[in-house]
């Protein structure tokens, strides 16, 4: 009976000399997710004759584009110590919605409106009950994960929604190229509406945490929740404001993925929660709450996207895929624990 | 304290017997002792894992895990039988209690040795669990035709009205409760959630004990890998898939606390019996089986709120009790109160 790891402190290191801009970059989580891309890219590009094809490449950005959209908004509700694992249900309850708007003869305009209205909707309510009435999120998210699954389920029994509008199917499937205005350059002819969607998502969300107050107040809230209160930071109405940008994005990943697969079963997007959450603590993000950077999601979405997309050339199968992926999560929070552990006790 | 929990419990039976009530309004055979016999056999499995579950729940952790290891012992039991079936039953049994409890072990040394939250180590190992089942059975299933008659038929022996699977979750709930009230090791479950630096103090390692709450559920699960294949006379990979969260449900509804510490194993029970009514019920009454994930999920989520609520009108009046015991105190901050 020596500690009790859940109130232990970190001991208190003073080095000799600051650490250089240049040390503290390159012995940065990101420089290494950044070298372990590059590596896999090699590799990959190695082992398969067809991997660096641009159209190639350009299919194999739809193993993250969409998950990462919603990782990106995780990341920020996950650093403020909440979670989110409903995500994965509201894509199938949104993409129901949007089927049976189809159905009912709706335009590719209203379709939109009506994934992002679910999402916005399904997202509010995880914010009321977490928020609001001060419930802990992973409860909660769990009970909503089924119920808005089940919800899905009742409308659309062992059936499946088609018929969507054919210019729905653009966000999907699209290319920027379609554009009048898009540079007709070499290599920018690959370039589809879901790159471009990640791009900018990734952007707008790097600078909401990074450089915009309500950022701080998200770092603030998920390193001392309390001491945020009393700081005037609004706590819960930041924490609705994220479960509503969760709620947000995986409206949109609906839309995304409803106009790619151009169907919808009450399965759609099964087991995605743990992906999204995966990709956001590759990306370095605690678990715990109060670290995380958006660059370290967006390399860690390239490499998730990268390693299922090699795992795919040789032909290994889903599932087992998703052993890697159990294994990425266990071991990517595992291994700073064990050698901080060790640094620790060396220094000590 | 007590009066609150007897309060839950007498609540869920009192809406358990309104709900067969109104089930049987529709449709009178479904009060006969038989169906409801029926209803508690149908139920065991997820009464079994439950008791796994709130062990672990208790300590302030979460299992995810084991639906998925569930899976992979019920797979590797299953083929065991097919390749040897000359292998002796309780043997057999052993070793799937055996495969389930060294999965629970690494959950819970990842939880206890390494100290990742048990949220995110049992949501890696629900997919590395399922995905080794797949590695083992290639995908192949295991049918009713390979395994032997005995490692099929036993729990479905009739004894004085209840079939031995019906027994099997009796036998457990006696053991079990007897474990939690009456041991070392149950005392400690409750302490280590209800307050672990206390704990501590008071000579309870921590850690340890939540270790021992994996093992538990996880060869609760195996013993359910086997019954599960034994019951649908059938093993592949995705049987039982989402079965973790009917088990968190089921401890949620009877009023074991998420913050760990609080619950007893009537109210896991009733809560696994709450839903186990709930799932027969709906054919019964000609409602979709679909419909039956949406109302767990609407349960969970008022199960929470009513939770939530008790622990809030607890915390209130041990701090009024503080307050009025030291009345040199009541002006100053009293520790916790955040929380």
């Amino acid at each position: 009976m020596s500690t009790l790891t859940l109130e232990k402190q970190p001991i208190r290191h003073i080095p000799d000399k600051l650490s250089t801009p240049a040390g503290r970059i390159f012995g940065s989580w990101e420089a290494l997710l950044a070298a372990v891309a590059i590596a896999i890219f090699i590799a990959n590009s190695l082992a398969s004759p067809h991997f660096l094809d641009p159209w190639n490449l350009s299919d194999a950005t739809y193993n993250f584009t969409e998950k990462a959209m919603i990782a990106f908004a995780m990341t920020l509700l996950i650093i403020s110590g909440e979670i989110d694992l409903s995500v994965a249900a509201i894509i199938a309850l949104a993409s129901t919605a949007m089927g049976a708007a189809a159905q009912a003869g709706f335009q590719t305009p209203a379709l939109v409106g009506v994934g992002l209205g679910v999402g916005l909707l399904c997202g509010a309510f995880n914010g009321v009950l977490v928020a609001r009435i001060g419930l802990p999120s992973i409860v909660v998210t769990i009970g909503t994960m089924s119920l808005f699954r089940g919800i899905a389920q009742i409308v659309l029994g062992d059936q499946a929604y088609g018929g969507y509008p054919a210019s729905f199917a653009w966000f999907g499937q699209g290319y920027m190229s379609d554009f009048s205005w898009w540079p007709t350059l070499p290599g920018f002819e690959v370039v589809t509406f879901e790159m471009v969607a990640f791009v900018v998502i990734a952007l707008a969300f790097g600078i909401l945490l990074h450089w915009t107050v309500f950022g701080r107040w998200i770092y603030a809230i998920g390193n001392n929740a309390f001491a945020a209160q009393f700081s005037g930071i609004p706590v819960q109405r930041t924490k609705f404001a994220l479960f509503l940008m969760t709620g947000l994005m995986s409206g949109f990943a609906a839309v995304c993925l409803t106009s790619r697969l151009s169907s919808t079963r009450h399965t759609i997007a099964a087991g995605w929660e743990l992906e999204v959450v995966t990709m956001a603590v590759l990306g370095g993000v605690s678990i715990l709450g109060g670290s995380g950077t958006i660059p370290g999601v967006v390399l860690a979405a390239i490499v998730m996207g990268l390693v299922t997309f090699g795992l795919g050339l040789l032909n290994v199968p889903g599932i087992v895929m998703s052993i890697f992926i159990g294994l990425l999560l266990i071991l990517v929070i595992a291994l700073p624990i064990v050698f901080r552990r060790i640094r620790s006790r060396t220094a000590a | 304290m007590s009066r609150i929990l007897k309060y839950r419990e007498l609540l869920l039976v009192a809406i358990i017997v309104v709900l067969i009530a109104v089930f049987s309004y529709r449709a009178p055979s479904f009060a006969s002792p038989e169906s409801l016999a029926n209803v508690f056999n149908d139920t065991s499995i997820l009464m079994i894992l439950a008791l796994g579950q709130m062990a672990v729940i208790l300590t302030k952790s979460i299992d995810l895990s084991v639906a998925a290891n569930l899976s992979f012992t019920g797979m590797a039991i299953a083929m065991m039988n097919a390749a040897y079936p000359q292998i002796p039953l309780p043997l057999l049994v052993g070793m799937a209690m055996g495969i389930g409890a060294f999965l629970g072990a690494i959950n819970g040394f990842m939880v206890w040795k390494i100290g990742i939250p048990s949220i995110v180590a049992t949501l890696g190992t629900l997919t590395i669990y399922r995905g080794m089942a797949f590695v083992l059975s290639g995908g192949a299933w295991v049918n009713q035709t390979q395994m032997t008659p005995a490692f099929l038929n036993t729990p479905r022996v009739v004894a004085l009205g209840l079939p031995l699977l019906g027994w099997t979750a009796i036998l457990a709930i006696a053991i079990i409760s007897l474990v939690f009230t009456r041991t070392v090791f149950g005392r400690s479950l409750y302490a280590a959630g209800g307050n672990p630096t206390a704990a501590l103090y008071a000579g309870i390692d921590v850690g340890r004990t939540r270790f021992f709450a994996f093992v538990l559920s996880g060869g609760l699960a195996g013993l359910c890998g086997y019954l599960w294949v034994s019951r649908y006379a059938v093993a592949y990979v995705d049987i039982a898939a989402g079965f973790e969260l009917d088990t968190v449900a089921a401890c949620v509804i009877g009023g074991i606390s998420t913050l760990g510490g609080i619950g007893s194993v009537a109210g896991a029970i009733l809560g696994a019996l709450f839903l186990g009514v709930i799932k027969n019920a709906l054919p019964v009454i000609n409602v979709s089986p679909f419909w039956q994930m949406a109302i767990s999920g609407f349960v969970i989520i008022v199960a929470v709120l009513f939770n939530a609520r008790q622990e809030k009108r607890k915390g209130r009046l041990i701090l009024r009790d503080a307050v009025k015991h030291r009345p040199a105190l009541a002006g100053a901050p009293v520790e916790g109160a955040a929380a």
